[in-house]
């Protein structure tokens, strides 16, 4: 494996909670605990998970938007959580946004958008034009786009302006923050195909965020499942997709709705999980898992799990993988799927 | 090129419907009318006013006190002057009181609205506070306090109103910004590595466009009452410069007789007031811009 490009050690995000009549600080809300991955140069890493599992809180301390209360992120080995959200920065990771609808300036015309990047470099003014309608080509969006404005264009066509304004800067990283849930299923398609295209003609790196389990497994390389801030389980998508080992991540893949017999029969049986996602600001003991988890057992409402490495790329965090989980009382994993058979 | 022709074509029906909607709201189209009929008055008066040499201290003594006729529409004046002339003249000062006081407060205004909502935290406590203290400090009581220290006269009126009238501004555009600050196209710019400058300029005030020409509308109208209020209390426009407020002022000595000389200025303020307020409103239907008042 190659030097990772990205490497994120354990980020964590708690926002203060405050109240009281001077406005005190009560508590705080874990959003983001002990994250931690990398990915190699050209990886797409796939981070999944509910709403409310900090998957675009993690997003916004890549990009700098937000202050990681501690841990690091490393871009070649350079720390950014010390940087400003400045030039240098946004040259080395771009974003695309979830809705197309809203980030892009509605009295601004599509050329004015995709120019902001270059102008902020200071870029001579033929040579921003030459870069819009160069962009624009790179999303094969026509070169007189430029001088429409966002309420003339479809969604998959504002997400693929979107693109092409991160791309302006020629990033290494690009954060996908679930840029296809706002557009219909056939957009969705031609905007991953660009994607794709995009990521081997430039050499791309992404970070996709998403919930979509089935669009993940064919784009992603790599899949990490957060649960309540907490990466629950890691791997190679086919590992994670094929033998996932973490109740929550079957659950989640259970839950995936399937058309053809042989999906159905590849697919793990779990039972949908029951029930909100707890709130980060009142987390349970243990394991955050443990309320919902139809495989809790005694040790996991006490101490939260370790990650227990099933191969030397692929680990959950869960107590039933532990060496000695049957003489605590725990069911083995399998017991689920006979019960869902039976 | 055919997406650009289609893309004109979107913009042409685009104006198209918005004065499709326009022209449907009876009030807007009146406003719009005395507006015009306002603006182009006081541009052309030197050509079209039946007298136009009755603007300075001349007296005509033979002709004073004289009604409304065919020779002098709106009667003459206690030194014989036609009312009707002056009038025209008066509206030139009053637009153009108007003109110089929001040219001054909508952009200090909209800059610090800008400021205070996008940065927020002390820089927000700082102007909004002050924008409070400012607000409450009526402008015509300003204005009676300004002219009473410096000698009245047009420019100290407007140096009194202009340095309140901001506070509207500041605080319209604050709310506006408020709520944009946290949109995605800001954050975009954010991580586009774009310049402070250029997200308050270039990507939030378009944002506030609508709003601000709502606001300056409707605030002509008022700017032009006060101004004509100064006037009238001998604390604004001097004699012999034709005001309407000062025309109101001397007609008052002659009522309820020669109502012609202070009712006939009186209904030309009320005229282009009423002329303002309604375009105002009518502009506001049409960019649904909920936060003017």
């Amino acid at each position: 494996m190659s030097a990772p490009l990205i490497e994120i050690i354990g980020l964590s995000k708690a926002f203060p909670l405050r109240g009281g009549l001077f406005g005190g600080i009560r508590g705080d809300v874990k959003a983001v605990s002990d994250v931690s991955f990398s990915l190699a140069k050209g990886d797409v890493f796939g981070l999944a998970g509910e709403s409310g599992s900090g998957k675009s809180t993690i997003a916004r301390m890549i990009m700098g938007l937000t202050h990681p209360s501690a841990g690091a992120i490393l871009l070649d080995g350079l720390d950014l959580t010390g940087l400003p959200l400045a030039l240098a920065r946004s040259k080395a990771v771009q974003m695309v946004f979830q809705n197309p609808g809203s980030s892009l300036n509605p009295r601004r015309s599509i050329g004015q958008s995709i120019a902001v990047p270059l102008e902020a470099r200071k870029i001579a003014r033929a040579d921003v034009e030459r870069g819009v309608a160069r962009l624009l080509d790179m999303v094969q969006l026509p070169a007189d786009f430029s001088t429409r404005y966002p309420h003339e264009l479809s969604g998959g066509q504002k997400q693929r302006i979107a693109i092409a304004r991160a791309l302006a800067v020629e990033p290494q990283l690009i954060i996908l923050d679930e840029p296809t849930s706002a557009l219909d299923v056939s957009v969705q398609a031609k905007i991953i195909e660009l994607l794709n295209e995009l990521r081997r003609s430039l050499g791309l790196t992404y970070i996709f965020i998403s919930h979509d389990l089935s669009l993940m497994r064919n784009f992603a390389s790599r899949v990490g499942v957060l649960y309540l801030g907490r990466l629950v389980e890691e791997g190679p998508t086919r590992k994670l997709f094929e033998a996932p080992a973490h109740p929550y991540t079957r659950s989640l893949l259970a839950a995936v709705p399937v058309i053809s017999a042989e999906e159905e029969a590849i697919k793990p049986k779990a039972p949908i999980v029951e029930g909100e996602i707890p709130s980060p600001m009142n987390q349970p003991p243990g394991c955050a898992f443990h309320t919902r988890c139809p495989l809790a057992f005694g040790l996991c409402d006490q101490q939260n799990p370790e990650a227990y490495w099933l191969d030397g790329d692929h680990f959950a965090r869960c107590h039933l993988l532990a060496p000695d989980a049957a003489s605590l009382g725990a069911k083995p994993i399998e017991t689920l799927k006979r019960e869902n058979a039976g | 090129m055919s997406a650009s022709v289609s893309a004109a074509s979107v913009r042409i029906s685009i104006a198209y419907q918005n004065w499709h909607r326009f022209s449907r709201n009876p009030t807007a189209l009146i406003g719009a009318a005395i507006v015009t009929i306002v603006v182009l008055a006081a541009l052309l008066a030197p050509w079209i006013a039946p007298h136009p040499d009755h603007v300075g201290a001349i007296v005509n003594f033979r002709v004073r006190h004289q009604p409304p006729s065919a020779q002098y529409w709106f009667g003459t004046d206690n030194v014989g002057r036609d009312i009707f002339s002056r009038v025209l003249f008066g509206y030139r000062i009053s637009l153009l009181l108007a003109a110089v006081v929001l040219g001054f407060a909508v952009p200090v205004g909209a800059t610090l609205g800008l400021l205070a909502g996008y940065f927020g935290g002390w820089m927000e406590i700082l102007i909004m506070r002050l924008t409070d203290v400012a607000l409450a400090i009526p402008p015509l009581v300003m204005a009676l306090a300004v002219t009473a220290v410096l000698t009245p006269n047009l420019l100290h009126a407007m140096f009194a109103i202009a340095a309140l009238w901001w506070t509207w501004h500041t605080r319209l555009i604050f709310s506006i910004t408020r709520t944009l600050r946290h949109q995605e196209f800001v954050e975009a710019a954010r991580t586009l590595g774009a310049s402070r400058f250029h997200i308050l300029f270039r990507e939030l005030l378009p944002n506030c466009a609508s709003a601000i020409l709502v606001k300056v509308s409707l605030d002509f109208g008022f700017v032009i009452l006060i101004g004509a209020a100064l006037s009238y209390l001998g604390l604004g426009v001097q004699p012999p410069t034709p005001d309407l407020g000062t025309m109101v002022a001397n007609g008052a000595d002659f009522l309820p007789d020669r109502w012609w000389e202070s009712l006939l200025p009186g209904a030309a303020i009320l005229f282009v007031a009423l002329g303002f307020n309604l375009l105002g409103d009518g502009l506001r239907d049409l960019y649904d811009v909920e936060s003017v008042r």
